[in-house]
């Protein structure tokens, strides 16, 4: 952290805006290929039960994220199925650490992320999928070599969106691995302690002001890149 | 190389049911949209698994229902050319090109230089698919199958979205591409100028059925054939050499019935040419017409006559070796008294053939 702003912040208020930029970076990148792989198959796909994993997939969207986080609770805790499970074989303990964290925050972007790239799905032409299985190339190439490239405006957009949601998460991210200073204190649990404190205003509006400009170069990030891709693959 | 096809396939309020054979060259399968051209051609390159299918190509079982085998689009190794071209929006022309390189099985590749030279897209390969007109789209979408190291070209409708300039743009091409490759084509049109200039098989459709199938020449030449083309399309063709460029602008060729007098075509002296001459556009006289503006006068023997429900007839005639068609009146067969055997002259203006009805000859010429 820069050195002149180390009395800007204090280190715990400086922890959580690294730690959210770690959780968001994490949730982004690892839901990725599964929120390709879901939008895939929901634009492309008719099969029994579409509409249920649709439901689910959209759930976190319409849920009171306190609940989100209290199903994750139940599932991901130590006591819980999935949560004994991970921690038996994989000595991985989700609750009421970081990368807990990590994964309400991916719960909560998946909707956003699965919504943009299954536009972008919907936008390739299939009849383009098709010559390139004429030309030899098998399912999967196909997806790779035509597909892929195609909806890439959509995963950088999906990727974006995502992104920001996770740096906004607050009401899951609480419940499931609650707000310990420097393991689960993100930058939105940070403000919300720091209201708390009588008197707190001025470093809330300071944790506030960088919350504003992360989204901020999300946003013209995600435009640049999301132009430069389009550009590309316009075909001109 | 030998394509065998049979397919029944029913849809909502219409049956295709289909059987042809495809020996080596072009063969057009020709009729009305609607008459189920597409879904046989998608059958064979399997984007489509109709009800009831058997396709074999040298023996190699594309799909066979009864045996429940129908092999993945991508294991036929058929070059497909789609009517809409079908360039990838984010690979270059060359990239495009050969993108079916990739997944070809090793051994000799189509050389990239040879069918960058047969189409002509040298000047195109480091641009993008969007910035190309739609001639260009459709030969790089042919040179692109050709790249893929195809065992036989499908190519559905590739001039029908073009203009009439573009059209004749791509033909010469499409014609380089029969005469110089060993690579046989499927091609499916609704037009009978470009079936006429490709084809060397034809098989004709109607309403999911195959109503007359053979060389091309002779269905062309056959009146039985001739309504399914329609009547004002109907015409034979014939071969013809270039012999020499005549000092007022006409072209002489020889026929084996004689010399024709068109305007001039720019083509080297020896060049084979395939002609199609409009069953419209050939008069019949009983005897040597003197004093005619028609330049073209070529004594044939009548071999076929059909009288048909309204005022027309055709007339089939030996010219030579070739066959030519003849539409006249009812009225005009019975002055003449014309009937099999009898001797007549056929008169063609020589301003009658459009530059479109004339194409290269089949005859196979060496590989460049």
């Amino acid at each position: 952290m820069p050195i002149i702003a180390a009395d800007w912040l204090t280190p715990d208020e400086w922890r959580a805006v690294a730690l959210s930029l770690q959780v968001s970076f994490w949730a982004t990148l690892l839901s990725l290929p599964l929120g390709i792989a879901v939008a895939y198959v929901l634009a492309r796909h008719d099969f029994w039960g579409k509409q249920a994993l649709n439901g689910l997939v959209h759930l976190p969207l319409i849920l009171p994220p306190v609940v989100t986080g209290y199903l994750l609770l139940l599932t991901f805790g130590r006591r819980g199925a999935v949560g004994q499970v991970l921690e038996q074989w994989f000595g991985l303990v989700l609750a009421f650490r970081w990368t807990g964290a990590a994964l309400a925050a991916a719960v909560m972007a998946f909707p956003l992320m699965v919504r943009a790239i299954r536009l972008a799905v919907e936008a390739v032409d299939p009849r383009l999928e098709q010559a390139a299985r004429t030309l030899g190339a098998s399912r999967g190439w196909v997806f790779a070599t035509v597909t892929l490239p195609l909806i890439l405006p959509g995963i950088v957009a999906g990727s974006i969106l995502a992104f920001a949601k996770a740096m906004g998460e607050f009401g899951a991210t609480i419940t499931f691995v609650s707000n310990i200073p420097g393991e689960t204190q993100t930058l939105p649990s940070a403000i919300y302690a720091v209201l708390q404190v009588p008197g707190g205003d001025g470093r809330a509006a300071r944790l506030v002001l960088i919350a504003v400009a992360i989204a901020m170069a999300a946003l013209v990030l995600s435009e640049w890149v999301g132009r430069a891709v389009a550009r590309r693959i316009a075909g001109t | 190389m030998t394509l065998s096809v049979a397919v029944k396939h029913r849809f909502a309020g219409f049956v295709l049911d289909a059987a042809f054979e495809a020996p080596a060259g072009v063969t057009a399968l020709f009729g009305r949209s609607g008459s189920g051209k597409t879904t046989l051609i998608n059958a064979v390159a399997g984007l489509l698994v109709p009800d009831h299918a058997r396709i074999v190509l040298d023996g190699d079982v594309l799909v066979d229902t009864g045996a429940r085998r129908s092999l993945p689009v991508h294991r036929r190794r058929l070059g497909y050319v789609f009517q809409d071209a079908r360039l990838f929006p984010h690979l270059t022309v060359r990239q495009n090109l050969l993108f079916g390189r990739w997944f070809a099985p090793p051994g000799d590749a189509v050389p990239l230089d040879r069918v960058v030279e047969l189409l002509g897209i040298g000047p195109l390969l480091a641009r993008r698919p969007g910035t190309l007109s739609g001639g260009e789209r459709s030969r790089v979408a042919i040179g692109r199958a050709l790249l893929s190291k195809p065992r036989l070209l499908l190519m559905d409708e590739p001039l029908a979205a073009l203009d009439e300039a573009r059209k004749a743009e791509i033909l010469p091409y499409l014609e380089r591409l029969r005469d110089q490759t060993e690579v046989p084509i499927l091609y499916v049109s609704h037009a009978v100028a470009e079936v006429a200039r490709l084809a060397t098989t034809l098989v004709v459709l109607e309403a999911g059925r195959v109503v007359q199938a053979g060389p091309a020449a002779a269905l062309l030449a056959d009146l039985g054939t001739a309504p399914a083309l329609g009547l004002r399309e109907a015409g034979a063709l014939m071969d013809a050499r270039v012999a020499g460029q005549e000092p007022d602008g006409l072209t002489r060729l020889d026929t084996s019935a004689g010399a024709l007098l068109l305007p001039r075509i720019d083509a080297p002296l020896g060049t084979a040419l395939r002609i199609r001459i409009h069953a419209q556009d050939v008069m019949l006289s009983r005897d040597r017409p003197q004093g005619l503006s028609a330049l073209n006068i070529l004594p044939a023997t009548v071999t076929d006559l059909r009288l048909g429900d309204g005022p027309g007839a055709l007339v089939q005639l030996r010219a030579g070796d070739d066959l030519l068609i003849a539409r006249i009146t009812r009225r005009s067969a019975q002055v003449l008294a014309l009937a099999p055997g009898v001797t007549v002259f056929a008169i063609l203006k020589s301003v009658a053939v459009a530059r479109d009805d004339i194409g290269a000859g089949t005859g196979r010429q060496p590989a460049p």
